[in-house]
């Protein structure tokens, strides 16, 4: 026991800015789903079960338009195809996690998951314990913030303009301390200026696949000089 | 939408995200070799989805729009000097939405 409370130890210290990102974001999320007429009873429901930061906002405004589950269906897809990468990159550190793996797929979330690719050393039972409280944590964090902001949305009034914010600011603070962990800088170009091209040429509602597909592209072409680079 | 078209939607909005966080890990079991090139994705990928989200996060900036992504451009050049600075997250993440709030509420209002 004493051993998963000292990987406990290690693994919060990790999880504060997702912990300040998601009680922030999940805050914001119960605000407006309260505000569509659907109470912390949905907030709790959709953070317990969907548990995908952004899916959610989407979700919010499928749940205010007519019914269509195959239109659902496919946004969902949409939005969260890039957790197909996710998956290729945890393919290895998830091995022999046994009955722990189904909820760490489950909670591989873009937060999570950037706290767990940082993740390096040997596989052994402390970290799958690790990786185990890195992803409960976070979906508690998501949970809490969703269920307070359901609850005091409409009492406290505050100019909340900006505060989504706080999601890139997560991602840009990621971005500089793998660009500071490593010196092949070209996987994280790729990454960039693959995406900011597709974002122009296909705009802001229908960017992702191609992105997706031309990083690929990129990644595979480059496979030989790249996998030098870069450590495994 | 009635309650139960309700719980449909969100039930459908969970199998979609289950399906592509499982997929990978249905197609490449742990008891088979997972492909060399899978491999190497896996040793990639992750830089370059971190490039993606950030990207993501700012697919709605209008360039031409009233403030030119100035206030998105300014709160990012903050957090990378101070993030490079004094290598605190939640000082960068914190600091960096609190001048990015400030900047569209009080300075890039029109």
């Amino acid at each position: 026991m004493s051993e998963q409370i000292k990987t406990l130890k290690l693994a919060f210290p990790k999880t504060i800015p997702v912990m300040t990102g998601y009680i922030f974001l999940g805050i914001a999320f119960g605000i407006l789903l309260n505000e569509k007429g659907y109470g912390i009873g949905w907030a709790l429901l959709m953070s317990l079960f969907i548990y995908a930061g952004s899916m959610q906002y989407v979700a919010i405004s499928l749940l205010v338009t007519a019914f269509n589950p195959i239109a659902a269906l496919m946004m969902t897809l949409m939005v969260n195809a890039r957790h197909l990468f996710y998956g290729l990159s945890m393919l290895e550190k998830f091995k022999s996690t046994g009955k722990f793996k189904p909820y760490l797929i489950f909670g591989l979330t873009d937060e999570t998951f950037s706290v767990l690719c940082t993740l390096d050393g040997e596989k052994s039972v402390s970290r799958t314990w690790y990786m185990f409280w890195v992803t409960l944590l976070d979906q508690c964090y998501w949970v809490t913030g969703s269920g307070i902001g359901s609850l005091i949305g409409t009492m406290i009034s505050f100019n909340t303009k900006g505060l989504d914010f706080v999601l890139t600011a997560l991602f840009v603070v990621i971005f500089v301390g793998q660009w500071q962990d490593t010196k092949e800088h070209r996987p994280a170009i790729i990454g960039l200026a693959v995406t900011l091209l597709c974002r122009i040429l296909f705009g802001s509602s229908s960017f992702l696949i191609p992105a997706m597909i031309g990083i690929l592209i990129c990644l595979s072409a480059m496979k030989k000089p790249l996998q030098k680079g870069v450590k495994a | 939408m009635t309650d139960l078209q309700a719980c449909i939607t969100i039930g459908v909005c969970v199998l979609g995200t289950m399906l592509t966080r499982f997929l990978p890990f249905i197609l490449f079991p742990e008891n088979k070799e997972t492909p060399e090139f899978i491999r190497y994705l896996g040793t990639v990928l992750p830089y370059a989805v971190i490039g993606l989200l950030v990207i993501y996060c700012l697919k709605d900036v209008n360039v031409f729009g009233s403030s030119h992504g100035l206030p998105e451009l300014i709160a990012i050049v903050f957090i990378v000097f101070i993030h490079r600075w004094k290598k605190n997250v939640l000082l960068s993440i914190a600091g960096g939405t609190l001048l990015y709030m400030v900047l569209v509420q009080y300075i890039f209002v029109w």
